[in-house]
């Protein structure tokens, strides 16, 4: 920690400032642009925490609407019983197991299992989570009666989004950040410089699990009544895979990019022309596999900047590390 | 009993779907997630041939298996093959099919679902009983079965006792190998690619004449052929008949034994054990 180089304070003075001025937003605007913004802080936080973990390991998680059905119950079963705060941290807990038990079955072996293991996830819970309580419940939903307006849910999303920056911030720079960008880059290179890479995965899919979950505690209020199908629905996972790759995962900053758009243009095809919403996701995934393979982020540094010349992937990795 | 057979004889379906994913995954090496998308398709033209024009599902194979195989070459050619050539191992190859085929997915859910809108449909063929050692069962599922049995064995004539399909055989287990002996591993790959899409078109057939269908199952489906191609091994063909037939059982049993609404946590369950104990499939062997 006692020699962060000096554009890494600017960038974290900058952030820090940004989210200052967010903070102002509500007193400003409310109404449909006040819920809009909602929106865009719910996907920056979400896709932001994806990255964490798919950005260096290369792994598509699809089990991002399974984390956030599990911090969307975690309230839905508590609220009358516990104070909010004490939900999110139960919140917590439940994505990293969740998570630690996804990645003990399927992180150890190759990257296949994981993707097609998280493809099912959201489904399965939510197939779960109905057959509780149809057979020991009695109704297909529960209440959560709070206090919250809007611009409750906005601040929780701006600071949670907040602690994610500074997570994957110190995660960069920590043995933890080293380890992944080498498996990221060869995994059998990491291997034989001693770095246990299950281990390593199965940390950072919690930690970024665990995320994930407490955004889907914080949205539950704004719901009021949960089902299994709004809080384990699969889209869900493949908008935040959209919304990250189309801005890039090279830099923590990269998943905001395609963030804001997109969130805008989402809501828009949605209030206007609901059946098109899987045309225009078919066609971001396409664009993003044939057109911005590295994300808009990652195609405006190759604009800008020469690729690097052939190095070994292993010294650029340390030397990115530095 | 009752269980087992109508287990069994949804599992000769589901043996057709992951036979043709695992033609796709295991020998053109492309995670195919638009498969599930490729079924229902198959399903929504059988029902238009037979509602439309009074044609035969049996018959309607004769006419969807050769478009989906053309269907499928022309994505492998068109979309597939710039990722292969572009990619720089199996990992990066893996993820960009990946996401190209979740684009294939929605794209073809989206305009599926424009064209045919969101409700179930089925439609009535060869609903009449039929019985099996005194149980009684639909004889369009016992028609689809023996259909199902029929394209399954002619796949494993044509890949154990022809040269095209040794072929096939040997850029499944070694591409650059293969080349050695002067198999053109472009060609073969898009072979089988296409003929993976035209036998999951044809389960999609036999699907549809037993099973209420809608836009947007195909990533069940998926999920199912999956779990069936990693249980069987990636690119095994006894594996996958057996572990198609496992699952067709497991599910039919915690369905009508359980709850109808657990079938997918009953594939769960399954895909874990794999997992956590045959990672490498049924009749794999263990990667050294």
């Amino acid at each position: 920690m006692m020699n962060i180089p000096r554009n890494e304070l600017l960038a974290l003075g900058a952030g820090l400032a940004g989210a200052a001025v967010l903070a102002f937003l509500p007193l400003v605007t409310e109404g449909f642009w006040l819920s809009l913004s909602v929106n865009i802080m719910l996907y920056a936080a979400i896709c932001t925490a994806w990255a964490l973990f798919s950005g260096p390991t290369h792994l598509v998680s699809l089990a991002s609407a399974a984390f956030f059905g599990v911090g969307t119950y975690s309230v839905a079963i508590f609220i009358d019983v516990l104070p909010f705060p004490a939900l999110i941290l139960i919140a917590v807990v439940a994505g990293a197991l969740l998570a630690t038990l996804v990645g003990l079955a399927t992180l150890r072996l190759s990257g296949v299992y994981f993707v097609i293991f998280t493809l099912g996830l959201a489904e399965l819970l939510g197939q779960i989570v109905t057959w509780v309580q149809t057979n020991f419940g009695g109704a297909i939903g529960l209440y959560v009666f709070t206090d919250f307006t809007e611009t409750h849910l906005y601040w929780m999303l701006l600071a949670l989004t907040v602690v994610v920056f500074l997570t994957g911030w110190l995660i960069n720079r920590s043995r933890l950040g080293l380890a992944l960008r080498i498996i990221g880059n060869d995994e059998a290179v990491a291997r034989h410089v001693g770095v246990d890479t299950a281990r390593a995965r199965i940390i950072l899919f919690a930690v970024s699990g665990a995320f994930i979950a407490v955004a889907g505690a914080i949205m539950a209020p704004r719901y009021s009544y949960i089902t299994p199908d709004a809080a384990f629905n699969p889209m869900t996972s493949f908008l935040v895979v959209i919304m990250a790759l189309l801005g890039g995962t090279r830099r923590l900053w990269g998943p905001l990019v395609g963030v804001v758009p997109f969130t805008v243009v989402m809501d828009f095809i949605s209030g206007h022309f609901p059946n098109q919403t899987a045309v225009i996701m078919g066609l971001a995934f396409l664009a993003i596999v044939y057109v911005l393979p590295d994300g808009v982020t990652g195609q405006l540094e190759s604009l800008f900047r020469r690729r690097p010349t052939d190095k070994s992937l292993l010294t650029t990795t340390v030397e990115e590390g530095r | 009993m009752l269980i087992l057979l109508t287990g069994l004889l949804l599992g000769g379906t589901y043996t057709l779907i992951a036979l043709g994913l695992t033609l796709q995954y295991g020998v053109a090496r492309i995670m195919n997630l638009a498969n599930g998308e490729t079924l229902v398709a198959a399903c929504f033209v059988t029902f238009w041939l037979y509602t439309g024009f009074g044609i035969n599902p049996l018959l309607g194979l004769l006419v969807i298996g050769p478009v989906a195989f053309v269907v499928n070459w022309l994505i492998y050619t068109w979309l597939m093959q710039p990722l292969v050539k572009r990619a720089r191992n199996r990992g990066m190859l893996e993820v960009d099919s990946i996401l190209a085929t979740f684009g294939l997915l929605f794209l073809f859910q989206g305009l599926m679902l424009q064209a045919f809108g969101g409700s179930y449909f089925n439609y009535e063929f060869l609903a009449r009983p039929f019985s099996i050692m005194g149980n009684s069962f639909g004889l369009n599922r016992v028609v689809a079965f023996v259909a199902a049995a029929v394209i399954a064995v002619a796949l494993y004539l044509f890949l154990y006792h022809t040269d095209r399909g040794t072929a096939v055989r040997a850029v499944a287990v070694d591409p650059r190998a293969a080349r050695l002996v002067a198999i053109d591993v472009r060609k073969t790959a898009a072979f089988a690619f296409a003929l993976g899409g035209a036998i999951t078109a044809c389960a999609g057939t036999l699907l549809s004449t037993f099973y209420t269908f809608n836009t947007s199952m195909g990533v069940i489906f998926t999920m199912k052929a999956l779990i069936i191609v990693i249980m069987g091994g990636v690119g095994d063909v006894r594996g996958a008949v057996l572990a198609a037939l496992v699952l067709g059982v497991t599910e039919t049993l915690v369905a009508s034994l359980l709850d109808p609404g657990l079938t997918l946590a009953a594939n769960y369950t399954l895909f874990i054990v794999v997992l956590l104990f045959r990672p490498q499939g049924i009749f794999g062997k263990r990667p050294a």
